[in-house]
C-alpha cells in the first residue's frame, strides 16, 4: 500500500508525542517534580529519557560533570590571618604548553636578595584566545590552576583577565572538583608526611651519630 | 578492477633501474623516483602492482635547496601502502608532473600544494589556487613565508614568560603590517581575476544547438552561505536547462593554514588543535594524530588506553552517523523532526565524553601512549546503559521511522551517485566507497590500534546510489555497537599511558603515515620530524576534502535538485575540508 512507509514513521513520532505526556503523568502520580528540579534534568539525560528532551535553559541547567572545563583560574588558600597564598610559582609549564599561547607571566626578582620571587607578579589569560583545552592545568606541577566550571562568560568587549579576575579559593575549587580536589589533597598529605618522616629520620640519624657508635648501634 | 596483489612491491628498484631508489634517510621509507619517470613508474604502481586508492599526497619544503612531492598509494584490496616521493630543486618555477590522468583523485590535492607550497603539477588541466584567494601572494608552507602577526618561528613564545608583559597583537601589529601584497597591490582597485578563471574553467555558457538556436547556460553559484552547504562551501555550476552540465567546488572559505599552525606548535600542542578540524568526531582525529606520532616515537600504547581509544570512536561514529542522518533529512526537506531525534542520542554520547574528556565536542582526549583520563566506573555504566538499552533501540526507531517512507525512497532510489571504478580513481574514501560496492574499511583493510581484536562486518552495499549511501549509515551504527559490545566485555584495568605525562615529548627524526577510517573516510596525518621539539611538517589529510574532489564526476548529468542530497552524502564538515 502507497503511504504505508509514511504512517509506519508517522507513528514513531505520535509515539515520542505521547509519551511527553505520558511521563508527566506519570511524574505526577509519583508526586515528582519533572521540570525545574535536579531529578527532572537527570532523568531527562540518562537512558530512560522519554518524549521531551529539551531542558528549559536558562531556568533549567545541565548537570555539569566534575571534569567540565571552560577556563582557567588560578588557586590561592585563605591563611587564618586573611592573607592569600597564591599557589603559582611562575615557573611557566601552563606558558610554555599554552597551544594557542595565551598566557602572559610576569616574574620579578626580589630587590633585596635579587633572587626570583616564586609569586608571579602579574598574571594574564587572553580569554579570547584561549581553547579551553586544560593542557595548563594538566601540567600544572603545583595544582595552582584549574579548569572553572563558569560557562556564561559572553560579554561585549575584550576578555583579557588579570591576576585580580583570574585568582578563585581552593574552597571554590574545592566547591566544583571535589573527587579531584580530594585526590590531591590526599597526595599533598601524603608528601608532607614522607618529607617529615624523612626529616625526623635524618634528625634521629644525625642525633645517633653524635654520641658514642657503640650506643647507636645498640639502638637500632 | 584490481590487478591481484602481487610480490612485486619491493622490486621497484629492481623493475626501473636507476629511476628508483629506496629512500635511504634515517626514519623514513619507501622510494625516491626520479622527475621524469614519475608518471612511468606512477602507471606501474597502479596497473603492475594494484596500488590503485591514491589517498594523499602533499609537498614538504627542504630549504634551501630542494621540494619533495609525497604520494601515498593504497591497495583497496588492504594492506600496507606503498609510499614515493619525487625530490625536485626548489628553484622557482618548482615543476612536477602531475598524476591527474592516472589517478583522478589527485586533483584537488595537486592544486592544494601547488597552492600552499607552489610545486606546479605540469599537465594539470586546471591549477588554480584552492585554499587561498586568487591575487594572494606568496605560498604560505614554504618555510621562508612569514604570516601576518608573526611572533616566532616556533612555539613557545619567549615573549610570554618569565617577562610576559601582556599586549594585544593588533595593538603591537597595526593591520597591514607583515602582510605581503603583490607589487603595486591597492585594494580599493583590485578586481578578483579568481572568478573570470573559475569560470573559464567551467563548460561553456553559450552552446550552439544543431537547429541553429543558440541556447546559453546558466551559471549558478550555490554558496558559500547556502543552508545546505553545512558551512561556508560553494558550488559554482553550468546548467542545461534542470541538468548540471558543469561544476567547480569553490573551498578556502574556512581556512586558517592548521599545517602551519602545526610546524609552529610542538607535538604536543596540536592535540587540541586536531579537535577543530571534524569538529563533530574530535576523539578520531586527535586518533589519527597519536597513531602517527607514536609511530614515530616507536612507544607502545597502553592495553586499557588501546580499548578506550576504540569505545571513544566507535560512540564518536555513531553519533556522526546519528547526525548525518538527521541533517540529510533536513536537507530532504524533513524539517527538524528527524534531525532533533538524531541529536536526543547525540545529545547523551556527548554527556560522556565531557565527563571523561572535560569538553563535549573540543575532547583533546588522546595523549602518545595513551588517553589523559580514565572512563571510570560510573562513566562507564553510562556507556553500557547507552549500548545496551537505548542506542540499538533507537537505531531501529530511525530506521522504522524514515527508511520505508515513500517520500524519501522516491527522492534517494536509484539516483545515482557513483560506481566503484570511478569511487576508486576519485580517491573516495568511507562510507561513499562503501556504499558504491568496495568493501574498504581501514579498520579492516589496514587495521590500526586494536581493531584487529574485534569481530565485526564491513558494512557494504552495491547499488551507490542515494538511498544506498544512507542505509549504510545505519549499517555502521550497527557495526558500531557491536564493536562496543566486544570492547566493553573485554577491556581489561590498569594505566591508561605507557609514558610517563611530559609536556614535550622527544620525536627522533623520521616521516610517519598515521590514518584511521574517521566517519567521513580516510584520515591521514603525515608528520616529518627532525628531531626538534615542533614538526618540521604536518599535514592533514582531511576526508571531506579529498571527497570532493568527484563532486564534478558525480554532479554533470544529474539534476539540480538533487545536487544538495548529493552533496549531502559527502557528509562535509568545512572545519576538516578547509583546515
Amino acid at each position: 500500500m502507497y503511504g504505508k512507509g509514511i504512517l509506519k514513521g508517522l507513528g514513531v513520532t505520535w509515539k515520542r508525542f505521547w509519551e511527553t505526556y505520558t511521563e508527566d503523568i506519570a511524574w505526577v502520580l509519583r508526586g515528582k517534580k519533572r521540570y525545574f528540579t535536579e531529578e527532572g534534568v537527570k532523568h531527562r539525560s540518562s537512558k530512560d529519557q522519554k518524549g521531551i528532551f529539551t531542558v528549559q535553559y536558562p531556568e533549567e541547567k545541565l548537570i555539569q560533570p566534575e571534569e567540565a572545563r571552560y577556563l582557567p583560574f588560578l588557586v590561592y588558600n585563605e591563611m587564618p590571618d586573611g592573607k592569600r597564598e597564591v599557589l603559582c610559582t611562575s615557573c611557566g609549564i601552563c606558558a610554555k604548553v599554552c597551544p594557542p599561547q595565551c598566557i602572559w607571566i610576569v616574574r620579578s626578582n626580589d630587590p633585596v636578595t635579587g633572587r626570583p620571587v616564586p609569586e608571579p607578579t602579574e598574571f594574564y589569560i587572553d580569554a579570547d584566545i584561549c581553547m579551553n583545552c586544560g593542557f595548563c592545568a594538566e601540567y600544572c606541577p603545583f595544582d595552582a590552576i584549574k579548569m572553572d566550571h563558569d560557562f556564561e562568560i559572553a560579554s561585549y568587549g575584550r576578555n583579557v583577565f588579570n591576576m585580580e579576575k583570574l585568582l578563585k579559593s581552593s574552597e571554590y575549587y574545592k566547591s566544583i572538583r571535589p573527587v579531584n580536589y580530594a585526590r590531591e589533597e590526599a597526595a599533598r598529605i601524603a608528601e608532607a608526611e614522607a618529607k617529615k618522616a624523612k626529616e625526623a629520620a635524618r634528625a634521629a640519624a644525625a642525633q645517633s651519630a653524635k654520641p658514642t657508635g657503640a650506643e647507636a648501634a645498640t639502638a637500632t | 578492477m584490481t590487478a591481484p596483489a602481487s610480490p612485486l612491491t619491493l622490486d621497484l628498484v629492481a623493475r626501473f633501474p636507476g629511476l628508483v631508489q629506496t629512500d635511504t634517510r634515517p626514519g623514513y621509507s619507501g622510494f625516491i623516483v626520479e622527475k621524469d619517470s614519475l608518471l612511468e613508474v606512477a602507471a606501474a604502481v597502479r596497473d603492475e602492482l594494484g596500488f590503485d586508492l591514491m589517498t594523499a599526497v602533499t609537498g614538504v619544503d627542504y630549504p634551501p635547496d630542494k621540494m619533495e612531492v609525497v604520494y601515498h598509494a593504497y591497495r583497496t584490496t588492504g594492506g600496507p601502502g606503498l609510499v614515493f616521493k619525487v625530490q625536485v630543486p626548489r628553484v622557482d618555477p618548482v615543476e612536477v608532473p602531475s598524476l591527474i590522468h592516472l589517478y583522478p583523485g589527485v586533483d584537488l590535492q595537486e592544486r592544494e600544494a601547488w597552492d600552499l607550497l607552489g610545486i606546479k603539477f605540469t599537465g594539470h588541466p586546471d591549477l588554480r589556487r584552492i585554499l587561498m584567494w586568487e591575487g594572494f601572494e606568496g605560498h604560505p608552507l614554504r618555510k621562508d613565508w612569514k604570516e601576518g602577526f608573526y611572533e616566532e618561528d616556533t612555539k613557545p613564545f619567549k615573549s610570554r614568560w618569565p617577562q610576559g608583559q601582556f599586549y594585544m597583537a593588533e595593538d603591537k601589529n597595526p593591520f597591514n603590517d607583515n602582510l605581503a601584497f603583490p607589487q603595486n597591490f591597492d585594494p580599493e582597485k583590485w578586481i578578483p581575476e579568481g572568478d573570470a578563471l573559475l569560470y573559464g574553467a567551467l563548460a561553456r555558457y553559450t552552446v550552439k544547438q544543431e537547429d541553429g538556436l543558440s541556447t546559453d547556460r546558466i551559471v549558478i553559484n550555490m554558496g558559500p552561505h547556502h543552508p545546505s552547504t553545512h558551512g561556508v562551501f560553494r558550488a559554482v555550476m553550468t546548467l542545461d536547462g534542470e541538468t548540471i552540465a558543469g561544476l567547480k567546488p569553490v573551498l578556502g572559505y574556512l581556512h586558517r593554514n592548521h599545517d602551519k599552525i602545526g610546524e609552529r606548535n610542538t607535538f604536543l600542542l596540536n592535540m587540541p588543535f586536531t579537535d577543530r578540524l571534524d569538529y563533530f568526531n574530535s576523539m578520531t582525529n586527535n586518533f589519527g594524530y597519536a597513531l602517527a606520532v607514536e609511530k614515530l616515537m616507536k612507544i607502545p600504547v597502553a592495553e586499557r588506553a588501546e580499548y578506550i581509544r576504540v569505545i571513544v570512536s566507535e560512540l564518536s561514529r555513531i553519533q556522526n552517523h546519528l547526525v548525518f542522518i538527521g541533517t540529510l533529512l533536513n536537507d530532504l526537506g524533513a524539517m527538524y523532526t528527524p534531525s532533533l531525534y538524531a541529536f536526543e542520542e547525540r545529545e547523551l554520547i556527548l554527556d560522556i565524553f565531557e565527563a571523561i574528556s572535560g569538553a563535549r565536542m573540543m575532547c583533546n582526549y588522546f595523549r602518545f601512549g595513551g588517553v589523559v583520563r580514565d572512563i571510570e566506573d560510573a562513566e562507564m555504566q553510562k556507556i553500557k546503559d547507552l549500548v545496551y538499552d537505548r542506542l540499538q533501540y533507537k537505531t531501529d526507531e530511525l530506521d522504522r521511522m524514515l527508511t520505508e517512507n515513500e517520500v524519501l525512497l522516491s527522492r534517494m532510489k536509484g539516483v545515482r551517485m557513483i560506481n566503484a571504478e570511478d569511487a576508486i580513481a576519485y580517491s573516495i574514501t568511507g562510507p561513499v566507497l562503501r556504499a558504491a560496492g568496495v568493501p574498504y574499511d581501514i579498520r579492516r583493510a589496514d587495521p590500526y590500534g586494536i581493531y584487529d581484536r574485534f569481530d565485526f562486518d564491513v558494512a557494504v552495499r552495491y547499488n551507490g546510489d542515494l538511498m544506498d549511501n544512507y542505509l549504510i549509515r545505519i549499517d555502521e551504527i550497527r557495526q558500531s555497537l557491536r564493536i562496543l559490545d566486544q570492547a566493553i566485555k573485554q577491556i581489561p584495568q590498569g594505566p591508561i599511558n605507557s609514558q610517563k605525562p611530559a609536556y614535550q615529548v622527544r620525536v627522533p627524526a623520521g616521516e610517519a603515515y598515521g590514518r584511521v577510517e574517521s566517519p567521513k573516510g580516510e584520515l591521514g596525518y603525515y608528520v616529518v620530524s627532525n628531531g626538534k621539539p615542533n614538526p618540521w611538517r604536518y599535514h592533514v589529510r582531511p576526508a571531506s576534502f579529498v571527497n570532493v574532489t568527484a563532486l564534478e564526476k558525480i554532479s554533470i548529468g544529474a539534476k539540480i535538485a538533487d545536487f544538495v542530497v548529493l552533496l549531502a552524502m559527502f557528509d562535509m564538515v568545512m572545519g576538516e575540508c578547509d583546515r
